[in-house]
């Protein structure tokens, strides 16, 4: 504009040299650099699309595959529409019993290692103490272990001790390999709690067990919670470590899928992973769907 | 106020008996509360390590029992017969980790600056697929692989297979039972344990920095390169050491999505335990894999401290 200012003769219609620079190379070239323009730009979403994709394809196949009416014993090639498996999800010999004992291994091993491992954290997160350097190689050591140089070795001692292989042995595993992921939920949470509260508790007269109570417990809950539900989920989906520690007659679900892999895979495997999958999603969506209307109700109640 | 003063010199007196008793409960509390966890780990982690070193170096058989003879034999056979089942085992897990960082940086840098109102939604979308059986899913793989599949089709077409089947990747005409197949199933299995740490380091990093940055004319790849990718390298290394090291042990991927040329140290372990039945054999097998996990990881993370990772 300034520059038009100048110019002696402003002849009006488009002068080709005096012209503002600003907005003529993306005129000019916008016909085919607009897309790559684009595509620089959301480079990263679509990298991260892609890659949600791969994560979740299999999901799609496992539920897709549930409806099939495979050809064979194996169903890994498409042949027909079917509900057949979704209305009989037990119609396979063994397959809901090795559900049924999962379920109850990862329950009392989500039990037990969720309080054992709440327990240790606040030792770990409140306390000075000699070895605590030494506690804590032995609560990471766990997690940065092949699992199955740690199924093997429990296996062997197991093998010498003459326990027989079974519920029990599985159930000991299950708990040793959880107890440290709880610990580290559960004392992250505890580290990050403001210590001001429980002061304030025990400024107000609240006795050591009140405010533990009242206060101490209901903060550190959510990494409880969160360290509960790892626990389950990986004792429920584990399988190294159960195959070298459990007996013949203890077949958890893991087991069963592995089993079937070799020697056919009925239709129900997909059933049971899908509808797992849903509920679980379902529960998630639901939560935050109550979460978010809960706080936007809060932010009326404070606005009105 | 006034009135509660008479009273206070007694009742200062109270607590005064018990420090003694009282400091000791205190200090022996922490104790307490580890006892149970501690002594659980102890005894069915730590117990059974030292005792498979133990039986890595006995000799005997089944049917007579096995006895301590410091025979390191083992070792020396394990190597000479599992070595390619050792460099296998190393090769694919670097690969896969390589992948995993390559497919999970972009996700995690997504989620933490660009998701916006669907990062939760995104979250949950990497956690999801954990709640079907990572069993079932890895079998979901043999289906998406398979000969005359989409997959299988559209590489073909391209003349990918060609040439990843000169190089002796996959098969000429198939994908299932090759090595791509195991390296595939391997990146896919672990991600979300890359994905996870990469976020919660990416997540942390102060947006004014990236502002700082531009304010100072630096482009947007010389932002990441000097700002962003620094200040994640903690999530970085968490991550690659998480999906390394299971990776480096696992024997699934292998079993379903490999032939026995793609076979994994791990699947030498689990068969020599259970179906040899050669305690001593698995023992030092499994005790080298250890042995040489903690070598690479600890050049790795002393490559990752200096600016040689980089």
């Amino acid at each position: 504009m300034s520059l038009a200012a100048h110019t002696p003769a402003p002849t009006a219609p488009a002068p080709p040299g005096g012209a503002p620079p600003a907005p003529r190379p993306p005129a000019g070239t916008a016909a085919w650099t607009a897309p790559l323009r684009w595509l620089r730009r959301h480079a990263v979403v679509l990298a991260g699309c892609a890659a949600l994709g791969y994560l979740l394809l299999p999901n799609a196949v496992v539920l897709l595959f549930s409806f099939n009416k495979p050809a064979g014993r194996f169903n890994y090639a498409w042949h027909a529409f079917s509900t057949d498996a979704w209305t009989d999800p037990c119609g396979v010999a063994g397959l809901c019993g090795s559900l049924g004992l999962s379920l109850r291994i990862a329950l009392l091993a989500t039990l037990l290692a969720t309080a054992f491992g709440t327990l240790a954290a606040f030792a770990l997160a409140r306390y000075r103490f000699r070895g605590k350097s030494t506690t804590n190689a032995l609560i990471f050591l766990p997690m940065a272990m092949p699992e199955v140089v740690m199924g093997a070795s429990l296996g062997t001692l197991f093998l010498n001790t003459r326990i027989g292989f079974g519920f029990v042995t599985i159930l000991i595993a299950h708990v040793m390999f959880c107890l440290s992921f709880v610990v580290v939920a559960v004392k992250a949470r505890i580290m990050s709690m403001d210590p001001r509260l429980e002061e304030a508790a025990r400024d107000l007269y609240a006795g050591p067990v009140q405010t533990f109570w009242r206060v101490t417990l209901p903060l550190a809950a959510p990494g409880i919670a969160a360290g509960a539900m790892l626990s389950f989920a990986l004792s429920f989906d584990d399988f190294i470590i159960t195959q070298f520690n459990a007996g013949p007659s203890t077949v958890t679900f893991p087991m069963f899928v592995w089993g079937a892999a070799q020697r056919g895979v009925p239709v129900q495997v997909n059933v049971v992973g899908s509808a797992m999958f849903v509920l679980a999603v379902a529960v998630v969506l639901a939560g935050r769907l109550a979460a978010s209307r809960r706080r936007t109700q809060e932010r009326k109640a404070a606005a009105g | 106020m006034t009135a509660v003063v008479p009273a206070a010199p007694p009742a200062a007196a109270g607590p005064e008996p018990d420090p003694p008793s009282a400091r000791r409960t205190r200090r022996l509390t922490p104790y307490w509360l580890l006892l149970p966890a501690g002594l659980w780990l102890a005894v069915f982690f730590a117990a059974p390590l030292v005792y498979q070193a133990s039986t890595s170096v006995q000799s005997g058989s089944l049917e007579e029992g096995f006895r301590v003879t410091w025979e390191f034999s083992h070792y020396t056979d394990a190597l000479a017969a599992y070595g390619p089942h050792f460099l296998r085992s190393f090769a694919y897990a670097a690969i896969a980790t390589a992948l995993c960082l390559l497919i999970g940086y972009p996700l995690a840098y997504m989620t933490a600056f660009r998701a916006g109102r669907w990062r939760n939604l995104v979250l949950v979308a990497v956690i999801a697929p954990f709640f079907t059986s990572f069993l079932i899913r890895t079998l979901a793989w043999k289906t998406i692989l398979s000969d005359g599949g989409p997959v299988v089709g559209a590489l073909d077409a391209l003349h990918v297979l060609d040439v990843t089947g000169a190089l002796g990747l996959t098969g000429d005409t198939r994908l299932l039972a090759t090595p791509l197949a195991v390296v595939c199933g391997l990146t896919y299995n672990f991600l979300p344990f890359m994905i996870l740490p990469l976020y919660s380091s990416l997540e942390r990093i102060d947006p004014t920095l990236h502002e700082a940055a531009r304010d100072l004319y630096a482009t947007p790849a010389a932002t990441f390169r000097k700002v962003t990718f620094p200040l994640s390298l903690p999530g970085v290394v968490a991550g690659t050491l998480l999906t390394f090291i299971p990776a480096s042990g696992d024997y699934i991927n292998a079993q379903l999505l490999g032939s026995p040329a793609e076979q994994m140290i791990g699947n030498a372990i689990q068969k020599q335990f259970l179906n040899v039945l050669d305690y001593p054999a698995a023992a030092a097998m499994s005790f080298l894999l250890m042995a040489l996990i903690l070598i690479v990881v600890s050049v790795y993370l002393r490559k990752a401290g200096t600016e040689e990772l980089v």
